[in-house]
């Protein structure tokens, strides 16, 4: 038996509905228990801020694009390298650090589980061998299905239970944790270099619209009965007048789940453009804030984008494309047989060019005009909008409108003529930064039944306490302090040890994977169907027998096991 | 016993189909295998056990020994290199790594003798490319550019393109062209639609020339480009900007010969100017079966692909001085250790007399051109015979190379787990 006692911590657990008491918080082999044995070694936290351990529920750190991010760019490793110190191995890079270093940065910054934005199946192998290298967070792995061949053709087919089935099987063997749609249909089509530009059109030879896969996979989702919803990377990425795309999409979610919401929608900033050119491009965080406002059933994550150099990648092979014709940088694409594409190109974001100035504007305004921070969370698609390690800034930004002031008169001045930013003066407090960054994570990825997300009793000891004094500070004039104080807790406590302190991880981690594995009755079990081994035989260059994920890559694999409804 | 959809370890192609029948711990069949997977898994004569130079003759050692020894090596070492590993699974990699990383040595695997310089161009344009199952469902054009697959990797063409029929080509054989360039006629090229026989060192001016042709700026080009006329020039330009999913393979060809490094970069860059036409590929066809899987784990540990000098404490990366040509050419490296690869008989000379002068441990399963410049080897499994591993197949896709039967030798993985326990225990003290 291993206890520890974390003795007068501000504690804010919004799942528990603590809104900030101060508080004893016992520990014992890991979890969240009532009383510890006296002798416990005891944690003074001193008052300090104490939030469940930090969830991000939508980055890019291992796998087989985020792996090529590093490969191809030798100038992001030498930016941001560390020594060997203590338990801490050598690590490199700044928008994509090696594992090791993305593992210690999110630790001091109390960051505990990690959802990996897009895995494809067929590579899924080397997300979670890179997973193993991340030792300090639990990780999930959105599973990717937007140009999967034997959807579509379910879908085609108007059989929901057979994707369902489809789900199941590959989650299985992938050891995946939820549907995710990139682009759904575009990177198909982009096998041909082509795209799609709405929900309403053709996926080239299969026939089916976006707008049918999304509602076919919400509904086998919902079916399979499995934690996360469907997470989804709307059609039209960075296209100006995508927003129209995106009411679209949300216009797709029927209200299907009691505990969550029933379609997840990723980085939307990148998602709620108007106008029709660069020259023209404008804010429509307001349409998309009041969509979200009226339907409970759709959750978001924000998408921020933070001026300097970052590299974006992602599923979504034909908007890299699109990018690499405005950049003219070095552009990387690999598409997925049957699965998927992806893409990279590294990118400069400045406060001196207007559109990346309505990009900045636009995540806040989403978090800042969204009423219920349980439904949009603070991410920046990392490292797409900007490496993680700026989330202290972006909750600085949320939390006073002065910070956000003195920022305006660095950007380009003719930004206020696009957005509305600068006439909301919503400031958000430190609860709903706890909401927005752990607890409405764990809700949305349906993972604090697996005590994720909460410091209730049996909850997982995952827990950050920053050198924070919500008594003494006024984050909206002490921005400052709020900035340094997210960047480094003053120890992150994962399952019941002290991870890092100060800044500096001291133990070496052993993490656990997640995935979801949902049972389906013995006739939609897919390796008994002749039809789509005869296909998969035919068409992959791997065999089935090899594809499936062994259990030796999930050293400590986690499976929640759901009973499907089909 | 017969074992179904073993994978093969010897090139990049990593078939996954061959059948194999094991009698005795011994492979005593392969179907489906190419020739070279057949003498791979036939005739697979091992070193019995460690052996230590002695004077003109060897004396076998313990393993126990064999480690101690290698451990002692590496930590009296100033400038150690441990260089390979293209030829194990990416766990023992992994343990390379780290290795390196304690006794602040460099790390570098055969990429920096073979696609090297592929890597250095994508560092500077990046790489369109996608998995072999997108050539092989949708392709319609295949350019073969400085490679000879049906010699160096014989399952290429009919597993992934000439005559593999996928999706939507349905007959492979008749529904895509072949176009192949190099410097002499090869197996390959007789099979090619259009074979542009370019002149020796010729090969960035012919890619110019396509380049020039793809962005419509074809008059500039004169009656021949190295060797090729400018008529099929434009008829090879044309075939790509028509084809509906087009797939260029290279390999050393381009990668070693004058103007390296700038010639993938062109070939990338036409490409990427394809991209604007049609939709286009560009893959290396990589050598050893896991030369991509060392790649991929040496970069999500240390950032970088290959030639990696932790000496200062951080990873260091700057190909032509910390590449292992380089370090031993200069005469800087006191003592190297080989895992799963024959630099004795791939590097040059003078780096091979070097190798002979300073301690060198090689940790491989065979006798080969690097024995006779060793002090000490340790033989081990044989992955994907009697060791398992994750590999790296050439276009990224890891797949789990099986073991066939357990045998008698420890594998890469223990050997280097042993040696590294050894080397951060003395450190301690």
């Amino acid at each position: 038996m291993t206890d520890l006692l974390v003795k007068n911590a501000y504690v804010i657990d919004p799942l528990s509905g603590i809104r900030g008491e101060i508080m004893d918080i016992a520990i014992r082999d890991g979890k969240i228990v009532e009383d510890t044995g006296s002798g416990a070694p005891v944690i003074d936290a001193g008052g300090c801020l104490t939030f469940p351990g930090g969830i991000d529920s939508h980055s890019h750190v291992c796998g087989t694009k985020v792996n090529f991010g590093r490969y191809m760019s030798p100038e992001d490793m030498r930016a941001g390298r560390t020594a060997r110190k203590g338990v801490m191995r050598v690590t490199s890079g700044y928008s994509v650090p090696t594992t090791f270093g993305n593992s210690y940065r999110y630790s001091t910054m109390g960051y505990t589980t990690v959802l990996e934005g897009a895995m494809a199946p067929l590579e899924a192998r080397h997300t979670h061998e890179e997973f193993t290298a991340t030792p300090h967070q639990d990780m999930l792995a959105n599973t990717l299905f937007d140009g999967n061949w034997a959807i579509m053709e379910a879908v085609r087919d108007k059989d929901v239970k057979r994707a369902a089935a489809i789900v199941a099987w590959t989650l299985d063997a992938v050891k995946g944790f939820a549907i995710k749609l990139t682009n759904p249909g575009g990177t198909e089509a982009w096998g041909w270099g082509k795209d799609v530009h709405s929900v309403r059109d053709e996926v080239p030879y299969f026939g089916v619209t976006p707008a049918e896969i999304i509602e076919t996979m919400i509904r086998a989702n919902e079916l399979l009965n499995l934690p996360h919803s469907v997470h989804i990377h709307c059609n039209n990425l960075g296209v100006p007048g995508n927003y129209q795309t995106t009411l679209d999409t949300i216009d797709l979610a029927p209200d299907l789940n009691r505990n969550r919401q029933s379609l997840y929608l990723t980085h939307v900033q990148f998602h709620s453009y108007g106008g029709s050119t660069w020259r023209d491009i404008s804010s429509k965080s307001e349409d998309i804030a009041r969509a979200v406002n009226s339907r409970p059933q759709v959750a978001i994550d924000m998408g921020q984008i933070m001026f300097g150099r970052t590299t974006t990648m992602t599923a979504d092979g034909p908007m890299e494309w699109k990018l690499y014709m405005l950049h003219h940088n070095k552009w990387s694409n690999h598409d997925v047989e049957l699965e998927t594409g992806s893409g990279i190109i590294p990118v400069y974001y400045g406060r001196k060019s207007l559109v990346n100035c309505v990009m900045w504007a636009i995540g806040l305004e989403l978090a800042l005009l969204i009423n219920d921070p349980w439904q949009c969370m603070l991410a920046t698609d990392n490292p797409n909008g900007a490496p993680f390690v700026k989330y202290p800034e972006i909750i600085a930004l949320l939390m006073s409108s002065r910070y956000r002031d003195i920022e305006r008169s660095a950007i380009d001045p003719r930004t206020e003529h696009y957005v509305p930013l600068f006439a909301i003066d919503r400031e958000l407090d430190w609860y709903d930064i706890a909401v927005m960054t752990r607890a409405a994570q764990a809700k949305a990825l349906g993972i604090e039944r697996i005590g994720k997300g909460h410091l209730a009793e049996g909850a997982e000891a995952d827990i950050a306490i920053y050198p924070l004094k919500p008594d003494e500070l006024d984050p909206a004039a002490d921005y400052q302090q709020v900035m340094a104080g997210f960047a480094k807790t003053r120890y992150t406590i994962k399952r019941g040890r002290v991870v890092a302190r100060n800044g500096e991880v001291v133990v070496e981690g052993a993490n656990s994977t997640i995935w979801s594995r949902a049972d389906v009755p013995p006739e939609y079990d897919l390796n008994r169907d002749a039809e789509f081994v005869k296909k998969f035989e035919q068409y992959y260059t791997v065999r089935m027998r090899n594809y499936p994920v062994q259990d030796i890559y999930l050293p400590r694999g986690y499976f929640i096991s759901t009973e499907a409804s089909l | 016993m017969k074992i179904e959809d073993v994978v093969c370890t010897f090139c990049g192609c990593l078939c996954d189909d061959l059948v194999v029948e094991v009698e005795n711990n011994r492979v005593c069949s392969v179907e489906n295998g190419c020739t070279l997977a057949n003498e791979k898994f036939m005739r697979d004569h091992r070193l019995k056990n460690p052996i230590r130079r002695d004077g003109n003759g060897w004396k076998a050692v313990s393993y126990d020994e064999a480690i101690r020894e290698t451990a002692e090596i590496l930590l009296d070492a100033d400038r150690p290199l441990l260089y390979g590993w293209s030829g194990t699974h990416g766990e023992a990699q992994s343990v390379g790594v780290h290795l390196a990383e304690l006794i602040g040595g460099v790390i570098d695997n055969t990429s920096t003798v073979c696609h090297g310089p592929s890597i250095m161009a994508i560092q500077e344009v990046g790489h369109p490319g996608c998995t072999l199952g997108q050539v092989k469902n949708r392709a319609d054009v295949i350019v073969y550019w400085g490679a000879n697959p049906i010699d160096a990797h014989p399952r290429h063409m009919s597993r992934y393109t000439t005559y593999a029929d996928g999706f939507f080509i349905e007959n492979a054989f008749r529904d895509r062209k072949v176009i192949v360039a190099d410097v002499r006629q090869t197996e390959s090229s007789a099979i090619a639609d259009e074979f542009l026989k370019i002149d020796r060192g010729g090969d960035y001016a012919a890619l110019s020339a396509l380049r020039a042709i793809v962005r419509g700026k074809g008059d500039l080009i004169p009656s021949r480009v190295a060797g090729v006329t400018r008529e099929q020039l434009f008829r090879v330009a044309e075939i790509c900007m028509k084809a509906k999913f087009g797939a260029i393979f290279f390999g050393l060809g381009l990668t070693m010969s004058p103007g390296k490094y700038k010639n993938i970069r062109n070939a990338i860059e036409l490409t990427q100017e394809l991209n604007r036409h049609t939709k286009f590929t560009i893959s290396p066809m990589r050598g050893h079966w896991n030369v991509y899987g060392s790649n991929e784990v040496f970069t999500w540990i240390t950032g970088y692909p290959y030639a990696i000098d932790f000496a200062r404490g951080i990873a260091f990366y700057n190909p032509g001085e910390t590449t292992s040509v380089d370090i031993l050419m200069r005469g800087e490296c006191d003592a190297c250790l080989v895992v799963a690869s024959d630099p004795g008989a791939h590097f040059p000379r003078a780096c091979a007399e070097h190798l002979a002068r300073i301690p060198t441990v090689q940790i491989d399963p065979h006798v080969n051109a690097t024995t006779h410049l060793a002090t000490l080897q340790i033989p081990v499994a044989v992955t994907g015979i009697d060791a398992e591993g994750t590999a790296y197949r050439m276009d990224g896709v890891p797949i789990r190379a099986r073991k066939l039967f357990t045998g008698s030798y420890p594998n890469d993985q223990e050997i280097l787990e042993k040696i590294f326990a050894r080397v951060k225990e003395a450190k301690r003290s």
